[in-house]
């Protein structure tokens, strides 16, 4: 359970800023996961409920835009779409794939309340 | 619409193309939205209230700018007082930041760190144990060891003389950067030592934790199955080498390691393989002569560097390292 982590890692951001915006409270936050992160966004719904329970973010909305994931075909020489890591080149079908988009998870930003 | 609500048939077409009930969250009140520009949002409502509609007007009740990169300012005023601010910082922010401390501190003792990931059971230790005693006296290793509980591993280790920290994650499924800092502060690695860091048996959470290493190297044993690079291609991703470990066993195993490499390889065409047998040394030739190549090239990237600090000569290459060979770089 990862992303018990990865929640953390979110609260630990939103503290940061939040105190240095001297906010009262943290009311939404947007994620950019992309589709090729090691990440899911139930889970992390799940813990970030968790783990901002008596802290500045308690209740915030979460939202969270999905990247798609991109990858380079060593083969076309070429950027195309990918849903999973080890999916084939939709262009030759083969699997000369590297990620090239899509791995990120970040936090983007946070609506406050100060 | 929405299998688990039925919510989505107040929306439009374009809408109802992916929303993904967070059926794990125990509120159960709590789920998400895809809209059509690819932006996802969860919210909470009474579980039997799902009229609402997505329409632009509601939409704009989330506070909601679907779209990326907008504005570059670092907050922007909203109504009531509310305040948009720009982070912009990857999740794992804090626990690479301690990552990089961590590779500083190795590249200092021109220490080569290797991450050995697995699921459970595939023959860490005794992979360990066996490389330890292969290298006998010719540079120093160290160990840092994760398990949930008990010191055993830690153990087996120290017992073939290296020394070894034994880090306990209690109910966590991975190493982090900041546990492996504290034990390097332990183990204080002398210079030139090769630091195995063996993570916690797991196939999936620790794909996602940078240590400060220079390498992870996934093992996979025959008796898992050749299918595993695509089950958990996270894993095999993040890995620089697949071990195929317990290779004296393959006769009994539906095992083809032809297959586990090409499966590998869709996931990291870049990976290297070594099959091994912990028990019987076969293939430690090869994988004795990676770990040495691997100190190689960063010796030869590092030396010039750490030289130069201490005589004040940045960047000279000294001649032991250049003789090493040409740097991979």
């Amino acid at each position: 359970m990862h992303e018990m982590s990865l929640a953390l890692g979110i609260l630990e951001l939103l503290e940061d800023a939040a105190g240095r915006e001297k906010a009262t409270r943290v009311k939404a936050v947007w994620l950019e996961l992309g589709a090729l992160s090691a990440v899911e966004p139930d889970a992390i719904a799940f813990c970030f409920d968790a783990v901002t329970r008596g802290t500045v973010a308690e209740g915030a909305r979460l939202m969270i835009e999905a990247i798609p994931g991109r990858g380079w075909c060593l083969q076309c020489m070429a950027s195309t779409q990918i849903a999973r890591r080890g999916d084939p080149c939709p262009r030759c079908g083969g699997y000369q794939m590297q990620v090239a988009d899509g791995a990120q998870m970040r936090v983007r930003e946070m609506e406050i309340e100060s | 619409m929405c299998i688990s609500c039925g919510c989505m048939a107040n929306e439009p077409e374009s809408e109802a193309r992916a929303h993904v009930p967070a059926a794990s969250v125990p509120a159960a009140d709590r789920h998400w939205h895809q809209h059509a520009d690819g932006s996802w949002h969860s919210h909470e409502h009474a579980r039997l209230d799902h009229g609402h509609s997505h329409d632009q007007d509601a939409h704009g009740e989330c506070g909601h700018d679907a779209g990326r990169g907008t504005g570059s300012g670092a907050a922007a005023q909203g109504p009531g007082g509310d305040r948009r601010v720009r982070i912009e910082r990857d999740i794992l922010a804090h626990n690479d930041a301690i990552a990089g401390r961590n590779r500083r501190l190795l590249e200092r003792g021109s220490c080569l760190a290797l991450n050995l990931v697995s699921s459970p059971g595939a023959g860490k230790t005794s992979l360990l144990c066996r490389t330890i005693r292969c290298i006998g006296d010719s540079f120093p290793v160290v160990v840092i060891e994760g398990d949930q509980q008990t010191s055993l591993d830690a153990d087996r280790i120290r017992a073939t003389g290296a020394p070894a920290w034994q880090i306990n994650t209690g109910k966590g499924c991975h190493l982090d950067a900041a546990m492996v800092e504290r034990a390097l502060a332990q183990l204080d690695p002398p210079g030139q030592a090769l630091v195995m860091i063996e993570n916690v048996g797991n196939l999936v959470c620790p794909a996602a934790f940078d240590l400060g290493e220079d390498a992870k190297v996934v093992v996979l044993s025959v008796t898992e199955g050749d299918d595993k690079p695509l089950k958990y291609p996270d894993m095999f991703a993040a890995a620089r080498l697949m071990l195929v470990n317990k290779i004296d066993l393959q006769p009994h195993c539906d095992f083809d390691p032809a297959r586990a490499l090409e499966y590998a390889r869709r996931v990291n065409p870049g990976i290297d393989v070594i099959s091994v047998s912990a028990r019987d040394g076969t293939g430690f030739d090869a994988w004795l002569a990676w770990i040495d190549a691997q100190r190689r090239a960063k010796q030869a990237r590092e030396a010039p560097e750490v030289i130069g600090h201490e005589a004040g000569q940045i960047g000279r290459r000294p001649v032991e390292a250049a003789a090493l060979g040409p740097s991979p770089d």
